[in-house]
């Protein structure tokens, strides 16, 4: 997506809609659609040109909050249908919302395909690790053990890690923010309109009714030094409340954590968001797991590669070049044509 | 096996005309190429043939038929085809199972079927011919490639004993021609390995049967050229192979004469020969043109749909835009996304995608955006005979979809008809913001015929009719954009495309307020949309023709289909109009909703004889919607009716309305 930098010709009240907002008090829905309508003036983008696709969930009705073209469509399909409507309007800045269980359950082949094909979509998944809408199911990022009605004596499920799947599939941009931080999340939201291509961007995001303070132990404010790991393309991965922690790479191949003070600071990691090779975010995104590891935020990844639908126009382009615009009597006369005139019963074989 | 006479060929059951085969009566040289031996050749003609080739699905049975078949539209005959094959793509060689089979018919006349019985059969092994000799006509001829005649084969197909000498042929006239032999030897020039020089065998069968019926050879050697231009041996060989076929027939004197179907007098203008499947797509394209609607594609790999991505795939230069999905539900969803951003959204499948993409219907329903869906039914339940024809899945596209959810269902009724339903889909589609159905089925999709080439201005032009500015006035004297206040006349509701300043909107799946399309919970205003999105389907049968009968008689039965059963119920009625009876026909192009004058035409006759490649879906429609006692005559065997099943079924009505 193109960001155009202009000053705001826009205010966040234009961005929102007459409808009544339907999450319960205090959902961390609230913030991240604050922070959406408080960016997208600073983009300098037209509300004509956007549109929001929703699959289903408590995430999926970010839409109609939206004062923007939108879909609310249905449970998982918001990846596919936004690839038919990015990849035939590529004009547009179309946004994908979508929750743990939307995208990565039901949904998720969709996911992958947008993601592998590098369509020009931005997708942003509101992890909170339980179903909400259905009122509290395990979802499939909950936690192994997780008590839950239809778990009563704990799911038995291992769960996705979201960051690994979208860097498995060779997503061209990943970044995961969390909904404590407006300013965090509008810079990641920010960082993923600009990239051009499928922009996965996981939010830590609290349901307070069915599985509160799941993130409390990474994004309380007294945790956030020690437990998040924020992520800076070019230098060293550091932590802490005095940076005084730090990312190695192990001899066996996998990254560590350590005192920075123990190794040297000429020993850390250097984030590097372009790399080609998704190796090493995909060992940044293993980082995470269980409430007492810290873990990663930011920019895992961002690197260039033609979105599907310039490549998909390109081709239309070329195929116009080669062969002239489509001309429907010639289309129909493309195969082998005889002409029959009424008089003679003889037929003369001919090309069209 | 001795010379034998090559007797006349029988007339198929569809036409009652007297058979002119003059045979021994000399007739002019043909045209043949001057690189090939033109000894005086004795014609005899022939009104029309059935012919069927069949082999294992190895030996190129489909390439030798569907040459066969231009070679005759480019003569001028008229025609019909009609492609049996296996779902394997390679059985084990010498099986029942893996015979493929591909039956043409040609006429000097206007005909409707491919033939109920073969008048000439082609079997390249003994499992092709144990496959089909039971369809054979009596009296027909079968010519047989002998070298393939060995007791294994025979083995493999079942034979306990020898077909060619135990007598169970008796009723046929049996030609043994050595083609793997004689193949061999005429490519030896060409010097390739001999597994490899037997492939070319069936180009020697289709220049025996091309000598046959003076069919023009020109053609089919440009094809073998062009077709095989990367592998000049494979050219040079399939054209020895089937110049040794032609000059077999002309020279071994195994045939009494050649024989000669001549050109149908088809009405004037231009023509090509095209399938279903091809009809279908290219009429895709023409709905993009005369909407001015880009046209975009989603669609997952299926039998027998896959031609139509195929097809679409190769017109970019028209703007197509084709996405092969991840699977049958983002090839709906993202056909949908596109129609939201103002494409003519198509999605293509058959009966097991349908059941993958009825979710996706389902939200287009409510969205009310146009979508096309494609669906070439084949054999079910599930993955059901993937390769064969069945016209099963009416009621689904009627019903199957949770809540009420109605959509316009239209089907074609031949392989040229494909074209004008599509356009008809898109038109109803776009003006009605509306999914729509249309269904075709295999024998449509891969079957072909001669199509007379329409000029391309007089095809109906599709006025989107886009929304372009607010529609209603708010209380506080603002204007504003409902997504979902209706146009008076058709109910359709305004379409409004991401990109347009002051109409941004939200739509979803969950119910909206009449008008204002916003998120409504409230009981008589769902009770109204339901009510609303139902009328609007129901209104459609304003808005399409009437039905026609034909019935220049008077007659007291009818006989009504849809769909590809078109051709063989006006051969059934032809015939019985030959014996001096008296029987109407008419056909639904429009099944949702019906025509609206059906009623009154179901009232005026004592029996209606509905015949279906189903269990009766269509006699179940209108039994419930009209309340009358429509007779049903189904089979579901993955081939269509034969002409002679429906002229039976309809003579037992016509007595019992003459007790």
């Amino acid at each position: 997506m193109t960001n155009v930098m202009s000053a705001p010709t826009t205010s966040r009240k234009d961005w929102a809609t007459d409808q009544e907002v339907r999450w319960c008090p205090g959902c961390g829905d609230y913030s991240i659609l604050a922070a959406m309508q408080f960016l997208l003036p600073e983009l300098g983008v037209q509300r004509e040109n956007t549109v929001f696709v929703s699959g289903i969930g408590c995430a999926a009705r970010f839409p109609y909050y939206m004062n923007t073209y939108g879909m609310h469509s249905i449970h998982g399909r918001a990846p596919a249908i936004a690839t038919g409507l990015a990849i035939s309007r590529p004009d547009l800045d179309v946004w994908v919302v979508s929750g743990d269980g939307d995208a990565l359950s039901i949904g998720g082949n969709h996911l992958l395909h947008a993601l592998r094909r590098n369509v020009n979509i931005t997708i942003l998944m509101f992890n909170n690790q339980i179903y909400g809408l259905t009122k509290g199911q395990f979802s499939p990022t909950s936690e192994v053990g997780k008590i839950t009605k239809s778990s009563p004596f704990g799911s038995l499920d291992r769960p996705f890690n979201p960051l690994s799947v979208a860097i498995g599939a060779e997503a061209t941009f990943v970044a995961r923010t969390h909904d404590m931080d407006r300013k965090h999340m509008m810079e990641t939201f920010r960082r993923a309109h600009d990239h051009q291509g499928a922009a996965f961007v996981e939010i830590f995001q609290n349901c307070n009714v069915f599985n509160d303070g799941a993130f409390e132990h990474l994004t309380g404010r007294d945790q956030r030094a020690e437990m998040l790991i924020p992520l800076r393309h070019g230098e060293p991965i550091r932590f802490g409340a005095d940076n005084q922690r730090g990312v190695v790479m192990g001899r066996d191949g996998t990254l560590e954590l350590v005192d920075v003070a123990s190794v040297g600071e000429s020993a850390l990691l250097i984030h590097d968001e372009t790399r080609p090779d998704p190796g090493l975010a995909f060992l940044l995104s293993r980082l995470s797991g269980g409430v007492d590891r810290p873990t990663p935020i930011g920019v895992f990844r961002d690197v260039e590669v033609p979105d599907y639908g310039t490549l998909m126009a390109s081709q239309l382009e070329e195929v116009r070049r080669r062969k002239g615009e489509g001309d429907l009597a010639a289309l129909l006369r493309s195969g082998i044509t005889w002409e029959v005139d009424g008089r003679s019963p003889t037929a003369a074989p001919g090309e069209g | 096996m001795g010379r034998r006479d090559f007797r006349p060929f029988l007339a198929p059951a569809e036409d009652f005309r007297s058979v002119n085969s003059n045979v021994g009566d000399p007739s002019e040289e043909q045209n043949v190429s001057s690189t090939l031996e033109r000894p005086p050749r004795r014609t005899a003609r022939l009104d029309q043939v059935v012919v069927r080739f069949a082999g294992d699905s190895g030996d190129g049975m489909q390439v030798t038929g569907d040459r066969f078949t231009t070679g005759s539209a480019l003569f001028g005959n008229d025609l019909a085809t009609l492609p049996n094959f296996p779902a394997e793509i390679r059985a084990p060689a010498g099986t029942l199972a893996g015979v493929s089979a591909f039956q043409v018919h040609i006429a000097d006349h206007d005909i409707t079927t491919p033939g109920d019985n073969p008048t000439v059969l082609v079997a390249m092994n003994p499992a092709a011919l144990r496959a089909n000799v039971g369809d054979l006509a009596s009296g027909g001829t079968v010519i047989l490639n002998s070298d393939a005649f060995d007791e294994r084969a025979l083995d493999k197909a079942g034979y306990a004993s020898d077909p060619r000498s135990d007598g169970s042929m008796a009723a046929f006239a049996v030609y043994e021609v050595k083609m793997t032999s004689l193949t061999l030897e005429a490519v030896k020039p060409v010097g390739a390995k001999p597994r490899d020089a037997e492939r070319s065998k069936n180009f020697f069968a289709l220049g025996l049967i091309s000598w046959l019926f003076s069919r023009p050879i020109e053609p089919t050697l440009a094809w073998i050229a062009e077709r095989y231009a990367a592998r000049p041996g494979v050219v040079e060989a399939n054209t020895l192979a089937f110049k040794a076929g032609w000059n077999f027939g002309e020279t071994a004197e195994l045939f009494e004469s050649a024989y000669e179907v001549p050109a149908s007098k088809l009405d004037p203008g231009t023509y090509t020969n095209v399938t279903g499947n091809t009809a279908l797509a290219w009429g895709l394209i023409a709905a993009s043109v005369r909407s001015g609607l880009p046209l975009f594609l989603g669609s997952y790999p299926i039998t027998p749909a896959s031609d139509l991505l195929h097809e679409l795939a190769k017109h970019k230069q028209f703007g197509v835009r084709t996405f092969q999905a991840e699977d049958e539900i983002a090839g709906a969803g993202a056909a949908l996304g596109a129609a939201f951003g103002g494409s003519l959204a198509v999605t293509t499948t058959s009966g097991p995608g349908v059941d993958l993409k009825s979710e996706t219907i389902g939200l287009a329903v409510s969205l009310e955006l146009p979508l096309i869906v494609v669906d070439v039914q084949r054999g079910g339940p599930s993955t059901g005979l993937p390769t064969k024809t069945e016209q099963a899945d009416l009621l689904h596209a009627m019903y199957g979809r949770h809540g009420e959810a109605p959509v316009p269902i239209i089907a074609a009724k031949t392989p040229a008809h494909c074209f004008e339903a599509a356009i008809e889909a898109a038109r109803l589609a776009v003006t009605y913001r509306t999914p729509v159905f249309l269904l075709t089925d295999g024998y449509l999709a891969n079957g072909s015929e001669p199509w007379r080439l329409p000029d391309v201005e007089s095809l109906p032009v599709i006025q989107p009719d886009l929304a372009v500015a607010p529609n209603h006035v708010g209380p506080d004297g603002e204007e504003e954009f409902w997504p979902y206040l209706r146009d008076e006349t058709t109910l359709a509701r305004p379409w409004a495309v991401p990109g347009t300043a002051g109409l941004e909107h939200r739509i979803g799946g969950l119910e909206k307020s009449d008008g204002a399309g916003d998120v409504s919970y409230d009981p008589a205003n769902h009770e109204r949309m339901v009510r609303l999105r139902a009328a609007k389907i129901a209104g459609i049968a304003e808005a399409i023709p009437s039905l026609e009968v034909d019935d220049p008689d008077g007659a007291g039965l009818l006989m009504l289909g849809w769909g590809s059963t078109y051709g063989t119920i006006v051969a059934a009625a032809r015939s019985l109009r030959a014996q001096g009876l008296r029987v109407a026909r008419a056909h639904l192009m429009h099944l949702n909703p019906f025509p609206a004058n059906l009623g009154e035409v179901l009232g005026r006759y004592a029996k209606v004889l509905i015949p279906e490649v189903n269990l009766g879906q269509l006699s179940r429609l209108v039994r419930a919607e009209y309340l009358i006692d429509a007779v049903s005559l189904t089979k579901v065997q993955g081939t269509p009716f034969k002409v002679s099943e429906i002229e039976e079924a309809a003579m037992l009505l016509l007595k019992e309305i003459e007790q």
